[in-house]
């Protein structure tokens, strides 16, 4: 579950909202814990007086600026509570505040809580209020930093560099991703994300990621992503996985002894494919008994626990025997 | 370079057999045990919470210990005037919550205590014209949202309500070269929102629009040698992706595409032999979520001792028979 907070309490200097005197008018609205009896909670003091306070602004429907300081103490207690975050940004609106210095916010509650929805939604929300993206590479780069593959991340990135058309720099910095770890799938979807909006897919292009992608595959060749990515460009070619210069790359690498399953299940399925839609070029690794012999391997030896789909694939393949 | 798997291992000092009764206490003291803390942090998740505990429940055949007024009560207090469910009382109503309300309300055999009208209503306001949904007026867009608009309305027989081609279309322009599907289009293939996706191209009976080998073969290398499923490449095995990934293969019908034994072997060692209940991976703090879907995998799995779910709704399969729902499912 995401959204936690840190524990509570340990700040002594710390005013109870009851207890402040710029508060005396407001009256606090106490939890109610909907199906059971109420008992005492004794859950922290503070997360409760935080809460009952805000409970108490939101029935009264004020927009402050001492509202918007009690909505600050109550997403820091728990960024998961969207309706504290959406009452913030309805006092932001409401007082026409520096969105700035809430960007700036927004930014450390990101840096503390980096897989909240909310969080992430929030600055979306005053990047588009500012029409401003200018800050978002960076900060997603950062947050990337600390982890590759987080997912609100990404997609916080894509959004702005879409929105914002900032796809210049992208393909250099997901070489850096992929030079850092070959195996981020992130980092190669985003590959294809980027040349999908830009590019697109034109023969050269084509050819290029073809390269790319094969070096990429000889340093790690037991790789799912860079196999996948592969597959996603050459099904943009003419000849889809039957390419000859990348059934030469395979020949090659299984002629070397490799026996990665991801080398063999492309040779299966460009072989499927050559039996349904023919021809490219002539080569013995994808005749239909190869397959079939290749499928019984990875049953029984290099993929055992996806035998039940190598058993269909076999299947598939018998059938273009008659 | 070496290949190191990401992974976990699995002893004989893990948990080989179904601690059912330990389940059963460990929901039926969840709701009770107000003075957690994480119970309170849990506030603005609490309608989901309860989706997830009584699911729970009923897959183990225990339903009965939970004071079922009292939930109906709750959730009819939760009911927004826009017809938008919340989390809990006196928060915004959200469509994760709506669907998690109707889906408790189905399994209780009560959605009467909803205005069927105005709920719909909300579903239906929250489409944009791509056919894609936001999770409530604020405006976020994810496939997970049309999953639960399309899930919500489908239970309430009320799919007529919104533009259904549209959603579908939504969801497709989600679908990614490597099969899978993510939260928005271009963004990475993710277990989870695959099980959205394909769980809302079940319900509305449009599975064929996707390559099902491909996708299926995509699942199933989510499978590790732990026999646990990942939710992406090079990430840890985790409960509730063995859920979602092991839903989305049954309704593709390759079900025996993973490696079930190992699988179940892994699932099981995530029980807390103490507290009762699963957590993400052997040996980690359990909580009702990890729970549910730990019970929802061993069901689909085989596990006599649990009552049959339903893989596209995430719901007890006499319930969906009940509502007379037969939501696609593939055979290959």
């Amino acid at each position: 579950m995401e959204g936690s907070s840190s524990e509570e309490g340990e700040d002594v200097n710390w005013t109870f909202y009851r207890d402040r005197e710029e508060w005396a008018d407001l009256k606090p609205v106490p939890q109610d814990d909907g199906p059971h009896p109420v008992v005492a909670i004794a859950y922290s003091e503070k997360f409760r007086d935080v809460f009952d306070y805000f409970r108490g602004v939101l029935k009264v429907h004020e927009l402050s600026e001492r509202a918007l300081d009690l909505t600050r103490d109550a997403v820091e207690l728990n960024p998961g509570n969207y309706t504290v975050w959406q009452y913030r940004r309805q006092i932001l609106k409401h007082l026409d505040k520096d969105l700035k210095e809430e960007m700036a916010f927004v930014a450390e509650m990101i840096s503390a809580f980096p897989k909240n929805y909310q969080v992430w939604h929030h600055r979306q929300v005053l990047v588009s209020w500012l029409n401003d993206a200018s800050d978002e590479l960076q900060l997603t780069a950062k947050m990337l930093a600390l982890d590759a593959k987080n997912y609100h991340a990404w997609q916080h990135r894509q959004w702005a560099i879409r929105t914002f058309n900032l796809f210049q720099n992208e393909l250099e910095f997901i070489e850096k991703l992929l030079n850092d770890d070959i195996r981020n799938n992130s980092a190669w979807n985003q590959r294809y994300f980027v040349i999908n909006q830009t590019t697109e897919f034109a023969p050269e292009v084509i050819e290029k990621e073809i390269a790319y992608v094969l070096s990429k595959i000889k340093i790690a060749t037991k790789n799912e992503s860079s196999w996948n990515y592969l597959r996603g460009i050459v099904l943009h070619s003419e000849s889809g996985l039957r390419k000859p210069s990348v059934i030469d790359f395979c020949d090659e690498l299984y002629n070397s002894g490799n026996r990665s399953a991801c080398l063999l299940s492309y040779l299966v399925d460009a072989a499927l494919e050559q039996a349904e839609y023919g021809v490219v070029k002539e080569n013995s690794l994808l005749s239909i008994d190869k397959a079939l012999e290749l499928c019984d391997n990875l049953a029984n030896e290099f993929d055992v626990c996806r035998r039940g789909y190598w058993n269909y694939i076999s299947g598939c393949l018998r059938v273009h025997m008659n | 370079m070496a290949n190191l798997v990401k992974d976990v291992t699995i002893n004989d000092s893990h948990p080989k057999t179904l601690l059912l009764k330990r389940h059963v206490e460990y929901i039926a003291a969840y709701g009770n045990n107000k003075e957690d803390f994480e119970y309170c942090m849990t506030e603005y998740l609490r309608m989901s919470g309860m989706y997830w505990g009584l699911t729970a429940m009923e897959l183990m055949g225990h339903l009965h210990y939970m004071d079922k007024a009292q939930v109906i009560e709750f959730i009819s207090q939760c009911i927004d005037s826009s017809g938008g469910i919340s989390s809990s009382i006196g928060h915004d109503p959200h469509l994760l919550y709506t669907l998690s309300a109707v889906q408790i309300l189905c399994l209780l055999d009560a959605v009467s205590v909803l205005p069927v009208d105005k709920v719909t209503e909300y579903v239906a306001s929250l489409q944009k014209p791509d056919g894609s949904f936001t999770g409530d007026k604020w405006g976020e867009v994810d496939t997970r949202f049309s999953f639960c608009a399309v899930a919500c309305l489908s239970l309430l027989g009320r799919l007529d309500a919104i533009d259904v081609d549209k959603a579908v279309e939504f969801v497709v322009s989600c679908h990614n070269f490597d099969g899978g599907f993510g939260s928005q289009p271009g963004s990475e293939s993710h277990a989870g929102l695959i099980y959205c996706c394909v769980g809302l191209l079940s319900i509305t009976g449009r599975l064929h629009l996707i390559d099902g080998d491909l996708l299926g073969w995509w699942l199933s290398e989510r499978q590790l040698p732990s026999g646990g499923l990942n939710g992406r490449p090079e990430k840890l095995p985790d409960v509730c992706y063995s859920w979602w990934v092991l839903a989305s293969l049954a309704m593709l019908g390759r079900l025996h595409w993973v490696h079930k034994q190992s699988l179940e072997r892994f699932v099981l060692a995530c029980q807390d032999t103490e507290l009762g209940g699963f957590s993400d991976r052997p040996g980690d703090i359990p909580d009702p979520f990890h729970t549910l879907f730990g019970l929802a995998a061993l069901s689909l799995l085989g596990n006599g001792e649990l009552g049959k779910v339903n893989p596209t709704y995430c719901m007890p399969q006499h319930v969906i028979d009940r509502l007379k729902l037969r939501p696609q499912v593939l055979s290959v």
